[in-house]
């Protein structure tokens, strides 16, 4: 297996996620403080500018380099979140990773998140997302798959009620509304299964 | 002074944090260590790990520090700015859970008679409903 070209992944997830950075804050407004597009939108931009010196580093560091990046600069919980999750992934993955490791790495990095955000899946976050994502990833579901996947993760957010996070101050009145995270990761998962083509 | 554990206040505003560290400074003067932060990297309304980093240092005692915050994302980006920090620092700053402000001012009051970390801490917890 050939090193993954980082570049162009960067710039799809920071573009995707530029693109929806309306969206998500708008999800936001109805169920929380309104600046989780703005907030994914200005740690994904940081990301970006450093697209060409990402891609010069082996896989991993340059994931926990995007990790930090994402931490320092996103300015709510969501930056220790998404951090987390990439600082993880560059601990865990060898750099020139199968999909074996990459499941396995994701797997790490999903325990991570949850520990971070002292979270489990049912609670209306990112990890109802992440965690059938890496299953479907680990029972070697492929690019298209692990996509749909993802969106129909998303959308079993809505009915869910907040147990975490700002949207739990709403209590029932969160039920009805995608949670902006799990929407955000399903985009994220989204742009990097387009950009990777055929070797999703 | 340095000898006394050091408060840090984090708010997503900066307002409130600023007013949290004045009412503190009313009680304790420069007997404590003190520093405070909110906003996000761009000023906004949020709460930024460079910042709190930042804010430990300012405050920081040999005694330890004790951590105010005000909402769920304060708390994470703190614990987030912990790690950063690592060890063997990381062992000796503490996220109070308590109210921002009540819990700033309680903590600095018993920071300033010399009390251990420990106890500073215990001190803002009773604050919270067990």
């Amino acid at each position: 297996m050939t090193a993954v070209d980082l570049k162009p992944l960067v710039l799809a997830v920071a573009d995707t996620v530029a693109a929806h950075a309306d969206e998500l804050t708008a999800l936001d407004q109805a169920i929380g403080d309104g600046d989780h597009g703005l907030n994914m939108k200005r740690g994904f931009d940081a990301v970006r500018a450093e697209a060409d010196a990402l891609a010069g580093k082996p896989l991993p560091d340059a994931l926990k380099a995007i990790g930090t990046r994402l931490v320092m600069t996103v300015g709510g919980a969501s930056g220790p979140l998404f951090g987390t999750l990439f600082l993880t992934l560059g601990k865990e993955l060898p750099a020139n990773p199968d999909r074996a490791a990459l499941a396995a790495a994701l797997g790490k990095a999903m325990e991570a998140v949850a520990a971070r955000g002292k979270s489990q899946t049912g609670q209306k976050t990112m990890l109802d997302v992440l965690v059938p994502v890496q299953l479907a990833l680990a029972a070697g579901k492929h690019g298209a798959e692990i996509v749909a996947v993802a969106d129909a993760a998303a959308q079993s957010t809505t009915p869910m009620q907040a147990i975490r996070g700002r949207a739990s101050f709403l209590g029932e009145r969160s039920v009805g509304h995608m949670d902006p995270g799990a929407r955000s990761t399903a985009l994220i998962v989204r742009a990097l299964a387009d950009a990777m083509g055929g070797r999703a | 002074m340095k000898s006394n554990v050091g408060i840090v206040i984090v708010s997503h505003s900066p307002k409130v944090a600023e007013g949290t560290a004045d009412m503190v400074r009313q009680m304790v003067g420069d007997e404590v260590p003190l520093a405070w932060c909110g906003g996000n990297p761009e000023g906004g309304l949020g709460t930024s790990v460079e910042a709190i980093m930042n804010a430990i240092d300012q405050a920081w005692s040999e005694a330890g520090v004790a951590i105010l915050v005000d909402l769920g994302g304060a708390e994470t980006n703190s614990e987030m700015a912990i790690e950063m920090i690592g060890e063997p620092r990381a062992g000796r700053i503490v996220i109070c859970n308590a109210p921002i402000v009540e819990g700033a001012v309680m903590a600095a009051t018993e920071a300033s008679g010399g009390a251990a970390l420990k106890d500073v801490v215990a001190t803002a917890h009773e604050l919270s409903p067990a």
